[in-house]
């Protein structure tokens, strides 16, 4: 028996909990305790520091969506375990069973229909908590049928961003999905289609080498994660500790590739004022 | 040729000295030897069949990453003439983990591409190990977007371990210029003919790896992510690679089958890396068979077919 093994089992990392239950909420940001209602009424943003919680697809509806004006579509397109892929933790299509009961959703996005300051738009959003929010087959699928619609109907696109990358249970397929979403994003914008991205925490690899750059306008929540390698793989490769702030919303903005930062409750009135660009206010906008 | 050898392909070698050695020994000698050199090459035959019938994914990904396979420039030398090599991306720097010009295809001109790996440390340095930055997917787009200004049909090889890591490739956005491309390639008017050709991992080849066609060479693999950065996540080991590869069924005739890839492109026996010219031989053969059938089609309805291709690819239910 060697004396320096480990007696006492390691600390066990607790599971991440979107919101976690219970009446108080303690912020990730500054430690800070938040009454849960109050979070909720300040946008899911902490009151103390500003630090943006990470939320639901339907929270994003409710937040940035005209109230009751949301129609989903393709609502019941779901993943198959096609390839029979199975790790040390077990198989996909179990990962795929716990995941929709555990949220409610078939997959990481939710696509439809609806009004931002009365302007008819496209909505896509995806949910972080559906497997890091990866994009497999059902996720590049309904967003391409999002820009399709959008396209089809001559109305803008916002997308809601928020996942890991491609989603390696599917394989070679998802990353198919990045040139599926990136070609019909190509073509609804020859057709003078505007595309708006708000990237939230955290949206990489995949999906930002993919739909999630590819906007008119990018707009960022405030301290969002946002690049294609991982933090932790360019750590690995380069043998060095990462700057500060390192693929932030800052470090985006401050190396160009976000229009603006915006904060959580500023998010809607900024949509709507780029949303008026696109659509003629005097005849359009008057009459919704 | 052949100075590193695989596991599975050693009993094949050894068999190779001993009928070399035989040989050799029935001219010195003055020997009459023939019946059983021809023996021992039809064993040989046999064994080469029976070894590559079985390989498993994980040995068709080292196959992939053979040090005397043949790389971008290898096939270049081989299958093309006048080839200049266009430097930069007009933005920042140039970037050596691709190389890319304007060259004849027998006669016609066209615009190839690739990624290249090094042969040596110095040359992998230099050739960052085929992994390129953000400023080689800029480059690469604007050598394509130079052939549709003249109407010339672009041929790219992919072999890369994956887009670079690395901060300033952040800085300069990785991931916008891989995004970009992908955009930038839907729309482009003329003929996109894809060949992978060794590794093509992630969204470092698919940067380049937009095409009317794509076609694999039978010891290539192409998947979402390599064996060894699946295993890292999700078995949190990567020396669980081999497994994972039998998971991400990354190799060419999975890809055919799964609609991905239209073609896979017959080796030479025993590997590309066992003789080159052959390799070449072959793909060039490929290459004027699937642009004489793309050049028949116009600019636009390119575009169509090719959003309608990736269209398709996926599985769900609904």
């Amino acid at each position: 028996m060697a004396w320096f093994k480990r007696s006492k089992p390691g600390l066990v990392p607790q599971k991440k909990k979107e919101l976690p239950d219970g009446l108080w909420v303690k912020c990730s940001g500054c430690g800070e305790v938040i009454y849960k209602k109050q979070l909720a009424q300040n946008s899911f943003v902490c009151t103390h520091c500003d630090f943006h919680f990470r939320i639901r697809g339907i929270d994003y509806i409710e937040l940035l969506l005209d109230s009751g004006t949301f129609n989903e579509t393709d609502k019941n397109i779901a993943s198959i375990d096609f390839l029979k892929f199975k790790d040390d933790k077990g198989r996909y299509e179990e990962k795929l069973k716990i995941a929709q009961k555990k949220s409610g959703l078939k997959d990481a996005v939710r696509t439809g229909i609806g009004r931002v300051g009365g302007y008819p738009v496209v909505f896509g959003v995806m949910d972080f908590s559906f497997i890091g929010g990866s994009m497999g087959s059902v996720v590049g699928e309904k967003i391409a049928r999002a820009v399709d619609l959008a396209d089809h109907e001559k109305i803008p696109m916002i997308m809601v961003c928020a996942s890991g990358g491609a989603r390696m249970q599917e394989s070679i397929i998802s990353l198919m999905q990045m040139a599926k979403t990136s070609s019909r994003l190509a073509r609804f914008s020859r057709n003078g289609g505007l595309y708006v991205v708000v990237l939230t925490n955290p949206t990489t690899a995949g999906v930002v080498a993919s739909f999630a750059m590819l906007g008119d306008v990018h707009l960022a929540e405030p301290g969002a994660l946002i690049g294609f390698a991982g933090p932790r793989v360019i750590k690995q490769t380069i043998g060095q500790d990462l700057p500060e702030g390192f693929q932030r919303a800052q470090f985006q903005l401050e190396h160009g590739f976000v229009d603006s930062i915006v904060h959580r409750k500023e998010m809607q009135d900024t949509l709507i004022k780029i949303l008026s660009f696109y659509y003629d206010s005097s005849e359009e906008a008057n009459g919704a | 040729m052949m100075n590193r050898i695989l596991d599975f392909e050693k009993p094949i070698v050894e068999l190779e000295k001993k009928i070399s050695e035989m040989k050799a020994y029935a001219v010195a000698e003055n020997v009459e030897l023939t019946e059983d050199i021809k023996r021992l090459e039809t064993k040989l035959d046999k064994l080469i069949e029976d070894t590559y019938a079985k390989l498993t994914r994980w040995e068709r990904v080292l196959l992939s990453r053979h040090p005397d396979r043949p790389y971008t420039l290898d096939y270049f030398d081989r299958i093309f003439t006048d080839y200049v090599e266009l430097h930069g991306d007009r933005l920042f720097s140039d970037d050596l983990a691709m190389v890319g010009g304007i060259a004849k295809l027998d006669g016609r001109p066209v615009m190839v591409l690739g990624q290249q790996k090094g042969r040596t440390t110095k040359e992998n340095l230099r050739r960052n190990f085929g992994m390129m930055n953000p400023e080689g997917y800029r480059r690469a787009m604007r050598l394509m977007k130079l052939a549709a200004k003249f109407n010339r049909p672009i041929i790219i090889l992919i072999d890369t371990p994956g887009a670079y890591p690395g901060i300033g490739a952040e800085e300069r956005g990785q991931g916008e210029a891989i995004a970009r491309n992908l955009y930038d390639m839907t729309l482009l008017p003329v003929p996109i003919l894809v060949i992978v050709i060794g590794e093509g991992a992630s969204g470092g080849a698919l940067g380049v790896g937009m095409g009317d066609r794509v076609l694999m060479m039978e010891n290539a693999w192409y998947s979402v992510i390599s064996p060894e950065g699946c295993a890292a996540i999700l078995w949190r080991d990567a020396t669980k690679a081999p497994l994972a590869a039998e998971e991400l069924k990354l190799t060419a005739p999975d890809l055919l089958e799964l609609g991905v890839i239209d073609e896979i492109i017959k080796e030479p026996r025993g590997g590309a890396h066992r003789n080159h010219d052959e390799a070449a031989r072959i793909v060039k053969e490929r290459i004027h068979f699937h642009l004489s059938q793309l050049r028949s089609f116009d600019g636009e309805s390119l575009i169509d077919r090719r959003i309608k291709k990736y269209g398709k690819i996926g599985f769900f239910t609904e």
